[in-house]
């Protein structure tokens, strides 16, 4: 085990009479790392991270938390786990405080620290002026934020999202992105499901595509488009003489075409092939008026990959 | 423990904000005995009980009983004096209903009293109004009757202390009917009482079906404690609803309707172990239903049935003997026993058998529950 591995799970399963909603699920995330399961409604996220967190019993497979096994009834995992369920899960007939010091105190911190806790989650969270507030009259969005809030008040070395910004207005969306990766930036190992594509590519260092409970590819962005074998593609406009042979001719480059001052150069990594093709060009005597660069997206290799959408 | 508390506590909490605990414990048990009161008094201007008697002895004590007591109450409206001729007629008026109770005074009754001899005064009913009223009429006239004799006694030269020896003439025996009872005021509001207890402690256990339903389950599942923890919490809360809601209810109908319950002890006991054995049936029930609101369906009809067959709105001893067996089987009979077992004067402190039998049911079906629990506590 790595140092600094967080989480590590191998061969989860989980059937639902004949329903199997997760076949076999198995990654691993060090701290301060964001690992992100994208996948479509009922490919198995909720499944997987509810038996990580230790909420639903497995049918096999292992966890470990910290090193150690962890299971639904181990608290000592469960004290280094925060979980944010995809349901909103607050009382509204209570304040955003009085929710907040119930979980509180239920993961064990005490009085004074508890207090102190809220109130820096509530300032995280942007909803330290409605703290007396009941939540029942917070917006969709606010009551989002907290249901956020409530995962974080134990500072939790693992903190697990299942699909937080589902139906919340943009606002709000950005909040819990920027927290979540101002998190991960304090070494916050996160493990965040998602069905939105620019969710993950945005925040996730390491992503799992995930379809009918089994884990289908799993690495970085990049590692995963070049799986499926998709090129960046750069997008110049030019004024000047031909510039496509000396292009064509640079080792980066795939494949280049040229019409009516658009060239359209195939690469494997735009971003480090960039300065050369500015570079060929400039020394080609052509004026570049304007660059576009198009890098493949991970609906295109979900697609590659089950011969499905991502999103119907 | 420490996190049964905070559950219960935060339950608590929740069910004042959204005002249920506010409803059950106060409002519903005022509420039932205002009604109580007023449908008491509605009873009490209604036609007064007929009381027959059978007067078999024709002596001058029987006289003046008839005369004495019988007499005023029925000028007073309070009861309606049938004179028939002999104790089966008297039986026979009771079983058409033409009747509420009927006094039998057997031959030799006068000189027995005169002459310082125990006599039997027999009376004849169920555990309606008219009995009630036949026998706290036939109590105090025995009580008047010995006051007599006593006085006799000591005119005669006996001492004060040999004068307190003397026998309790009259002996008030019941026939057809138990020994201790409660008015059917205080009937009605501890069948009520019970009732309602069944439907007060409901919200404890099948909170778990609420909170799974709006999600919070699965917060407390992912909270490090044990899941047995939680069960306990939303049991105990349960508990705490129902002691409160069933003292107020036998308070308000203490104060409101004058109702006697017994001694405090026996009492105490008797409802923590009722609402223990009502917080452990509807537990049970709780963990046969899928969503919380299979289950309050469920324990709806549970406690209805369970009501009808313990002698809620009936009294057992008007139901027939396989009823009053299978009504052995609710909660509801051993409570109302138990209070019946603590009415009166000479009443015992605690009422062990029916206590007892409550906790059984309690340590049963609370038991039973906790095996099942485990499928309720998922997200
Ligand atoms: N408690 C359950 N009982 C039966 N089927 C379930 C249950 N929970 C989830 N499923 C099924 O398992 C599959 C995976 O569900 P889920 O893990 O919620 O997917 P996701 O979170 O990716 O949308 C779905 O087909 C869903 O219908
Ligand atoms: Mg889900």
């Amino acid at each position: 085990m790595a140092q600094d591995e967080i989480l590590r799970c191998h061969e989860l399963r989980k059937a639902f009479g004949d329903l199997v909603a997760v076949a076999d699920v198995g990654f691993a995330i060090a701290a301060g790392e964001t690992y992100g399961l994208l996948g479509p409604n009922g490919a198995g996220k909720t499944t997987t991270i509810s038996m990580i967190a230790g909420i639903l019993d497995r049918d096999g497979g292992e966890v470990l938390v910290c090193g150690r096994p962890h299971g639904p009834s181990s608290t000592w995992g469960k004290r280094r786990i925060g979980y944010v369920p995809q349901e909103l899960a607050l009382y509204p007939d209570l304040t955003a405080r009085e929710n907040l010091r119930f979980f509180a105190r239920l993961h064990g911190l005490g009085r004074a620290e508890a207090r102190r806790r809220i109130d820096e989650v509530l300032a995280v969270v942007g909803l330290t002026g409605r703290a007396e507030d009941a939540v029942k009259e917070f917006s969709g969005g606010m009551k989002r934020r907290l249901n956020l809030g409530v995962g974080l008040l134990h500072r939790p070395p693992l903190l697990i999202l299942d699909e937080p910004t589902a139906g919340v207005d943009p606002q709000s969306r950005n909040a819990i992105l920027e927290s979540v990766a101002a998190l991960a930036g304090e070494g916050t190992a996160i493990l965040y499901t998602t069905h939105y594509m620019e969710e993950a590519e945005r925040l996730c260092d390491r992503i799992g595509i995930l379809d009918l409970g089994r884990i289908r590819a799993e690495g970085t962005r990049r590692e995963l488009v070049a799986l499926v074998g998709e090129l960046d593609r750069i997008t110049l406009t030019v004024e000047g003489p031909r510039v496509v042979p000396s292009l064509q001719a640079l080792p980066e480059v795939r494949a280049a075409t040229g019409h009516e001052g658009r060239v359209e150069v195939m690469v494997e990594d735009a971003g480090r092939a960039l300065p050369r093709v500015l570079g060929a060009a400039t020394d080609a005597g052509v004026t570049v008026r304007a660059v576009e660069v198009h890098e493949p997206n991970l609906e295109s290799v979900f697609l590659h990959l089950t011969g499905k959408a991502l999103r119907d | 423990m420490r996190a049964t508390l905070l559950v219960m506590a935060k339950d608590l909490r929740q069910r004042v904000r959204d005002r249920s605990l506010f409803l059950l414990a106060l409002v519903v048990p005022f509420g039932l005995a205002a009604v109580f009161s007023l449908v008491f008094r509605g009873i009490d201007a209604q036609a007064a009980p007929t009381i027959a008697l059978a007067d078999r002895d024709g002596g001058p004590v029987v006289t003046a009983f008839a005369e004495q007591a019988l007499r005023p109450l029925e000028r007073g409206g309070v009861i309606r004096l049938r004179p028939v001729a002999e104790e089966r007629e008297a039986r026979e008026a009771v079983e058409r209903g033409e009747a509420d109770a009927a006094y039998v005074v057997p031959p030799g009754f006068s000189d027995a009293v005169t002459e310082g001899r125990p006599a039997t005064l027999q009376i004849i009913g169920d555990s309606g109004q008219g009995a009630y009223i036949a026998r706290a009429v036939a109590e105090s006239f025995a009580a008047e009757v010995r006051y007599v004799q006593v006085t006799l006694a000591v005119v005669d030269g006996g001492t004060f202390e040999g004068a307190t020896l003397v026998p309790r003439p009259v002996a008030v025996e019941e026939l057809g009917a138990e020994r201790r009872q409660l008015s059917l005021a205080e009937g009605f509001a501890a069948g009520m009482a019970v009732f309602f207890l069944f439907f007060t402690v409901q919200f404890g256990f099948s909170s778990v079906l609420d909170e799974r339903r709006d999600g919070t389950l699965a917060r407390l599942l992912a909270a490090p404690v044990p899941r047995t923890a939680i069960a306990l919490a939303k049991l105990l809360t349960g508990v705490v609803a129902g002691v409160a809601a069933t003292a107020v209810l036998m308070s308000a109908s203490a104060l409101l309707l004058g109702a006697r319950w017994g001694h405090p002890l026996g009492v105490g006991l008797l409802v923590v172990a009722g609402v223990l054995a009502a917080s452990g049936v509807m537990a049970l029930v709780a963990t046969v239903a899928r969503t919380a609101e299979q289950a309050g369906n469920l324990q709806s009809v549970v406690a209805v049935l369970c009501g009808v067959l313990g002698g809620v709105f009936v009294p057992v001893q008007q139901l027939g003997g396989a009823f009053a067996a299978l009504s052995l089987l609710t909660p509801h009979r051993w409570f109302l026993q138990g209070l019946a077992d603590l009415h009166g004067e000479h009443a015992p402190a605690v009422a062990p058998g029916p206590t007892l039998a409550l906790l059984a049911f309690a340590a049963v079906t609370t038991g039973v529950a906790l095996l099942r629990v485990g499928r309720m506590l998922r997200p």
